[in-house]
């Protein structure tokens, strides 16, 4: 029994050690490292499987930690390729971007909510608390509840730029940190009004769950119009690296934006680009 | 001769592993006060109690790291928590203890154990689903300190249940047995006999509960509503100095990742001062 056990044991080692990722070719590190928005790290790491399957010589490691990691990953060489789910700024203009898809943001409420539509003027003046009851925008006599994004995120970010706001100036009720904790706290509040990731605003309000996607400008948050660019409060999603991409790099980064993709980036409720 | 020597390796070992344990505190310590320092450098220690606000992020244009609201967000989280569930912890011990038939008592202890094990971020999830809908009915918004303090008190009760019950399954029978030969009432021989020689524990298992509470996160995060002030009444939202970490530590760069190591070092700061207190006011004879 005893021996049995010992052999089992070096198996278990053998198996393990073979297993190792890089032990099978140790001339060549082959893993490209991504880091950054966690908006875009689920798509990534798709598109990283279909890739390992397609090259099985190289492994896509997928790390999260927000957009601005991504761009700090990328200038430091921390990681092969950072995922920023914004539009790059000036000062960022060191780095190489490739959009893969846009994203857009929807303003959300409760389904029982009579308020149909807001206006730019009365989204700014809910979040900054001018208006604080429900029955001054058209709806029943409720005081809303303002759901806001936390610090740093760059849905907030790409809120408060669009609508020209400071941090400061909100009157926030609830502050919340990933898309589906704000889905839930206006899931289960009929008077709060909050804005997430299009993408999964609308593939929560299909699965049932109580929450309304508001119009912007008159045009309604659906994918359909992120992808036409007419929603105005959309975003784009990019890999970017601090040198021009080369070998790998640059074929995944190919791959990612290839029709080979589309239907990953639709299943994640994204919008992928027309080439 | 050769058991002498067991003796002195097994010495050495122990006092090898404490060392180690000792030491692992005082890195966690150095490396929370090597990260915080550019923040405390930049900023200034006194910013962080008298600034304007708490808006930390470079892509809020100029920052302010007013850490004080969360201070008292925490403190008043955990009172709250501990005020509430010391009595019904202790209360539930000594039902235990001295009135329940041997078989419920049992099960209740299973119970209390299981609600003990249950994940945080389960309570967390119960609370915005189920208590935060019915507090907004009481007084909106819903998210607020007293769901906080609901939350952290059903999590903390099964620390101090279990710890009452370990102390007074502790205290010597002739203390009981003496009690009950002089004729003191069940309720006279708990408050004039069990719970003073108790006391210790009971007050191990208070500071140990308060220890869960001030570092408890996930399910803080979920139910508090996360906005910085100082709250003005128990339905207001308040943000802890925990689920500020949790919050924002994953999308902080620079001084913002640096203030919330601050904030880090000011929970610790507070844990060591609670634990001070305690020391302080523990009874010094042993039990």
């Amino acid at each position: 029994m005893k021996s049995w056990n010992r052999s089992t044991f070096t198996l278990w080692l053998l198996t393990i050690f073979t297993a190792l990722p890089g032990c099978d070719s140790p001339d060549r590190p082959l893993t490209l490292t991504l880091t950054g928005s966690s908006t875009i790290a689920p798509l990534a790491s798709e598109i990283g499987k279909r890739f390992e399957r397609q090259h099985p010589e190289v492994r896509i490691d997928v790390q999260t930690g927000g957009s601005s990691r991504g761009i700090a990953d990328a200038q430091n060489g921390l990681a092969d390729i950072g995922m920023v789910s914004r539009g790059l700024r000036p000062e960022e203009n060191n780095l190489y971007g490739f959009t893969l898809a846009r994203d857009g943001i929807a303003v959300i409420t409760h389904k029982d909510n009579p308020v149909q539509q807001l206006t730019d003027q009365q989204i700014i003046a809910i979040y900054t608390g001018q208006v604080t009851n429900w029955k001054e925008v058209g709806g029943q006599d409720a005081p809303i509840t303002v759901v806001n994004k936390a610090e740093g995120r760059s849905t907030l970010a790409l809120f408060l730029q669009h609508f020209s706001l400071k941090s400061q100036d909100i009157a926030a009720d609830v502050i919340i940190g990933d898309n589906e904790q704000g889905i839930k706290t206006v899931a289960g509040n009929p008077d709060a009004i909050g804005y997430v990731s299009i993408g999964t605003a609308e593939f929560d309000a299909q699965q049932s769950i109580p929450i309304k996607l508001l119009p912007l400008g008159s045009v309604p948050a659906t994918i359909e119009n992120v992808r036409k660019g007419s929603f105005p409060l959309s975003r784009p999603l990019n890999l970017v690296t601090g040198t021009p991409p080369e070998g790998w790099v640059k074929e995944f980064i190919s791959f990612a934006q290839s029709a080979q993709v589309h239907d990953l980036i639709k299943e994640q409720y994204f919008v992928p680009l027309e080439k | 001769m050769s058991l002498w020597r067991n003796d002195k390796l097994l010495a050495w070992c122990l006092r090898g592993c404490a060392s180690i344990a000792g030491l692992i505190i005082l890195l966690i310590i150095v490396f929370l006060a090597l990260e915080a320092i550019p923040a405390l450098q930049q900023v200034g220690a006194s910013k962080f109690f008298f600034d304007r606000g708490w808006h930390p992020s470079p892509l809020a244009s100029e920052g302010h790291f007013n850490l004080a609201p969360m201070l008292v967000g925490t403190l008043m989280a955990t009172g709250g928590a501990i005020l509430l569930a010391t009595p019904l912890g202790i209360g539930a011990a000594l039902f235990c203890h001295y009135y329940a038939p041997p078989f419920l008592a049992r099960l209740y202890r299973r119970l209390i154990e299981l609600l003990a094990g249950i994940p945080s971020v389960i309570y967390g999830l119960w609370g915005l689903v189920v208590l935060v809908p019915l507090i907004r009915q009481l007084e909106p918004p819903g998210p607020s300190l007293l769901a906080g303090i609901l939350i952290l008190a059903l999590m903390i009760l099964p620390t101090i249940a279990l710890l009452a019950d370990a102390a007074l399954a502790g205290l010597p029978r002739e203390y009981t047995q003496g009690a009950a030969a002089l004729g003191f009432s069940r309720f006279s021989l708990i408050w004039h006999v069990a719970l003073p020689a108790a006391k210790s524990g009971l007050l191990t298992g208070i500071l140990l509960g308060t220890m869960r509470a001030l570092g408890e996160t996930m399910a803080v995060l979920m139910v508090c509503g996360n906005v910085v002030q100082v709250p003005g009444n128990i339905f207001d939202p308040i943000r802890t100095l925990t689920a500020n970490i949790a919050l924002e530590m994953a999308y902080a760069m620079g001084d913002h990742r640096s203030a919330l190591f601050v904030s880090g070092l000011l929970l610790m700061a507070l844990v060591m001062a609670l634990i001070a207190t305690v020391e302080i006011l523990k009874p010094k004879s042993s039990p």
